[in-house]
Parts: structure tokens; sequence; C-alpha cells
């Protein structure tokens, strides 16, 4: 029971998260200005962000749009927090595991909530933004859940605990490539940046959002970065019994893997809608189907 | 003045965020401000960022003489934009009109429409001075926390804007 509170409260859970992510918000910002020879924000800036937004004003609205409007961002931050809280980073914690399934729902909740907040807010850019955001929902989800799907049933077992602890085998190595393929659509970043794409329809989604609840947005994106780069590092990462070098392989892992997803990022412009569809539909998807069919030809063999 | 007052003035001053609104400018201003954030003078360094909505902007950014169809527009941004905020005239057209003065086109200058809290001189500013600018808003914004103060205009002095050629890029080691 403690064990599980701690998990959920301190590491991997809120204590450690809400740092991380305004960290990790920081490194893509750093890297992204490195990558295009300026210095970049300081080190805090984040955290300075977060503060000031928390302090400035927001737009009455009425009725039960307005009410929506305010819930939406804190479903989306608190369901983030609590799919980092799932991962399995520390080995045999006890308490209460979570599966992979949950993980999984609790991952969609915050793009879910995007999608909601852009068509309750009733502006047109961020109705636009929503509708993006579910097509290119559509798009990776089915090549991010073939994958983690191929990595389950390769490995026999849904239960992240036992997926953490078990050796991995070359179809595992299979679906976190195709897992990693999918994260730049999965947090909005830049080739797949289709529904913040700033440049046409201002912030998509976030349009009509101001002060203390763009604070929750930003604070639920750096924890879906937590949470996403966390789930790709818990199944790469080696097994180790001791837990302060499993922790430390967990923060290295998923600082290496926001460093690469900026540098993508950076090196990349925006790819228009259709040609997003069709890159997962059409070429990444045979990767997944690639996997799936060889982890359940692998099971019916065994 | 309490901790957390503190801390969302010394937040305040670190973090503003700018909406540009372009009314009726030659586009030699909007450039410069493209240039303040671009990599030889790097705004992001003092927390600047552009954003794509006035919904999120801490200061309005404002360029050009303000034409009969621009009022309505900036009337709506100004009052889009949540409080605390700050305004900054960027180039001398919204402050005095310019070369276009006595056009009957113009419903100029800026400040008969909204309360403007920083001008910036020069056609167009420099880089540098634009930064400055903004920088001075930034301060204004974190003094006026949680006082209502009255607004009073701060001009940028024109040495700062100046074609000064001994003025240092603010990131780049390039000399040139």
């Amino acid at each position: 029971m403690t064990t599980a509170l701690a998990r959920l409260l301190i590491f991997p859970g809120l204590l450690f998260a809400v740092p991380a992510a305004w960290f990790f918000l920081w490194v893509e910002r750093k890297a992204v200005a490195l990558m295009q020879g300026r210095i970049g924000p300081p080190f805090m800036q984040p955290f300075y962000d977060f503060v000031k937004l928390l302090g400035k004003g927001t737009p009455t609205r009425s009725g039960v749009s307005g009410l929506l409007m305010k819930a939406w961002p804190l479903i989306a931050m608190s369901s983030a927090a609590g799919a980092v809280g799932l991962l399995p980073v520390l080995p045999s914690s006890g308490g209460f595991q979570g599966d992979l399934i949950l993980l999984l729902a609790l991952m969609e909740v915050p793009s879910m909530c995007i999608i909601a907040a852009g068509f309750s807010s009733r502006s047109i850019f961020g109705e636009i933004g929503s509708a993006r955001e579910a097509v290119l929902n559509v798009s990776y989800n089915i090549v991010f859940l073939l994958a983690i799907l191929s990595i389950a049933a390769s490995q026999h077992t849904f239960s992240l605990e036992a997926l953490a602890q078990l050796p991995a085998t070359p179809l595992r190595w299979l679906g976190v490539l195709a897992l990693l393929v999918c994260l730049p659509a999965k947090l909005h970043l830049n080739p797949f940046s289709l529904p913040n794409a700033e440049q046409e329809i201002y912030s998509g989604p976030m349009t009509e959002y101001a002060g203390p609840e763009l604070a929750m947005w930003e604070l639920s994106h750096g924890l879906e970065w937590v949470a996403a780069t966390g789930l790709v590092a818990t199944l790469a990462a080696p097994h180790v019994t001791i837990w302060w070098l499993a922790a430390i392989i967990f923060v290295a892992l998923s600082f290496a893997i926001v460093l690469l997803l900026s540098a993508v990022a950076s090196a990349t412009a925006r790819l228009a809608i259709d040609t997003t569809v069709r890159f997962y539909w059409q070429c990444t998807i045979i990767f997944a189907v690639l996997a799936i069919s060889s982890a359940l030809f692998m099971r019916l063999r065994s | 003045m309490n901790l957390w007052n503190k801390l969302m003035c010394y937040c305040r001053r670190r973090s503003p965020w700018l909406f540009h609104l372009n009314s009726g400018s030659c586009n030699g201003c909007d450039i410069e401000l493209v240039a303040a954030l671009a990599p030889r003078y790097d705004a992001e360094q003092l927390g600047v960022r552009l954003e794509g909505s006035p919904r999120h902007a801490d200061i309005l950014v404002i360029t050009g003489p303000v034409t009969h169809n621009a009022v309505g527009a900036i009337r709506t941004v100004y009052s889009q934009v949540l409080g605390p905020k700050a305004v900054v005239a960027i180039g001398s057209c919204p402050a005095t009109t310019n070369v276009f003065i006595d056009s009957r086109t113009l419903d100029g200058p800026l400040e008969k429409h909204i309360p403007v809290d920083v001008f910036v001189p020069g056609c167009p500013p420099r880089p540098d001075a634009i930064i400055l600018g903004v920088a001075k808003a930034a301060e204004i914004l974190a003094e006026r926390a949680g006082k209502n103060l009255p607004i009073e205009s701060v001009m940028i002095p024109i040495s700062e804007c100046a074609c000064a050629d001994n003025a240092e890029p603010a990131s780049s080691e390039v000399q040139l």
C-alpha cells in the first residue's frame, strides 16, 4: 500500500513527474534553439511560464461549455500524471500494478481532451485543430496499438511489471522502433505538428485558452512527454534489481529519447495532413503488421 | 509584498509572450520583429515567445500607422488579451503616423484608441531596440502586478534605436 502510494506520489509519480515535465519542455526548446544556432531559453523557463500563467486572468464563460472548458485541462493533466505514476521503473515495488491496457488508456485521455476542448471552445481555429488532432489520432494509433500488442503477444503478458523484467527479444525491439515512430505525432512534434500549426491555425485547440487553464495544458503536455518517453524507456531498459540504478537508467534513456525527438523536430518541416495520414497508413503500418503477425506466428508455434 | 507576489513579479519579468498585430504597416517593422527572434538576436533568451493567439499573450506588439480598417481589429484584439497586459508600439508609425500623416485612410496615432506602454521609435527600429522595448514592457508588467498603477507611456530613447554600429549582437559570435 505504502509502496504503491509512494510510486504514485514520489517516483515516478507527481513529485518526480512535474519537475521532469518542465525539464523535458526546456530540453526540447533548448535543443531546437541550439540546432538553429541560438542560445535558447534559460533553464527555469517552463517554470517561469507556468507561474506567470497562473497569475493571468481567464475570460468569463457561461453555461455548460464554460464548465467543460475548465474541466478538460484538469482531466488531461491528471490522467497524464496517472500514466506516469504507472510506469514500472523501480523493480518489484508491489502494491497496485496497472497493466499495459490501463497505461495506454490513460495516455490516450489527454489527446481526447484536446479534441473535445477545441470543439467546445467554438473557435473556428480550435475546431480545425481538433479535426486535425482526431485524424492524426486515428492514423498513428493504429501503428501505436499494433506495436504495443505485438510486444505483449511476443512476451505472453500484458502486465507492465512482467514486461519490464523479461529480457528483450528482437521482436520487442521492432515494437519499440514502431513506438518511436509514433511519438512525434503523439507529442505534436514537428513533422506531425498539425493540430497546433501556428502559421496556419494559430494555436489550434488551445486558441481560446488563457491563464491557469493554459498552464494546466502546458503541464499536461509536459507530463505526456514524460509518460510517452518513459514508456519507451522502460520497454528498452535492461532489467536491473538495484533501485537507484534502475531510476538512473530510466531518466537517462528518457533524456536521450527527448534529445532524439527534438533533433528530428528541428530538422524537419511540417507535413500536410494527407501526407501524414499516408505516412502512417501506408509506410509505417507495414512494420507494425509485420511485428504483430510474426508475434502471433511465434505464439502459435510455441 | 508576500512571497507569492514576489515570485509572480520575478516570473512575469522573465516570461513575456508576444502577440503581433499589424495595423497597416509597410512590413519593415514586422521583419525587424522577426529578426529579433531569429538566431542573431535570439530574444528567447529573455523568455520571449511569439504566440499565435492573443489569449495567450502578455504583451501586444503593434506595428503600422493604424488604418481605418485596422481600428476595429486593434480594439478587439486588445480586449482579447487578458490582464495584466502591456502594449508595445513598434516603429514611428504607431507613435506619430510618420510619413503617412494627414492621410485620409488613417485613424492614427495608436494612442487615440488604446493605452500604449512602450514606444520604440525608428523607421524601422533595430532588433536590439525592439528587444529593449519588450524587456521594458515586461518590467512594467512585473511592477504593475497586484497594484492598479495608471499607465504611463515610456519612450525607448532614440540613441538606443539609431543605427548603432557598435551595438553588440545578443548571441552570435560572428563579427561583421
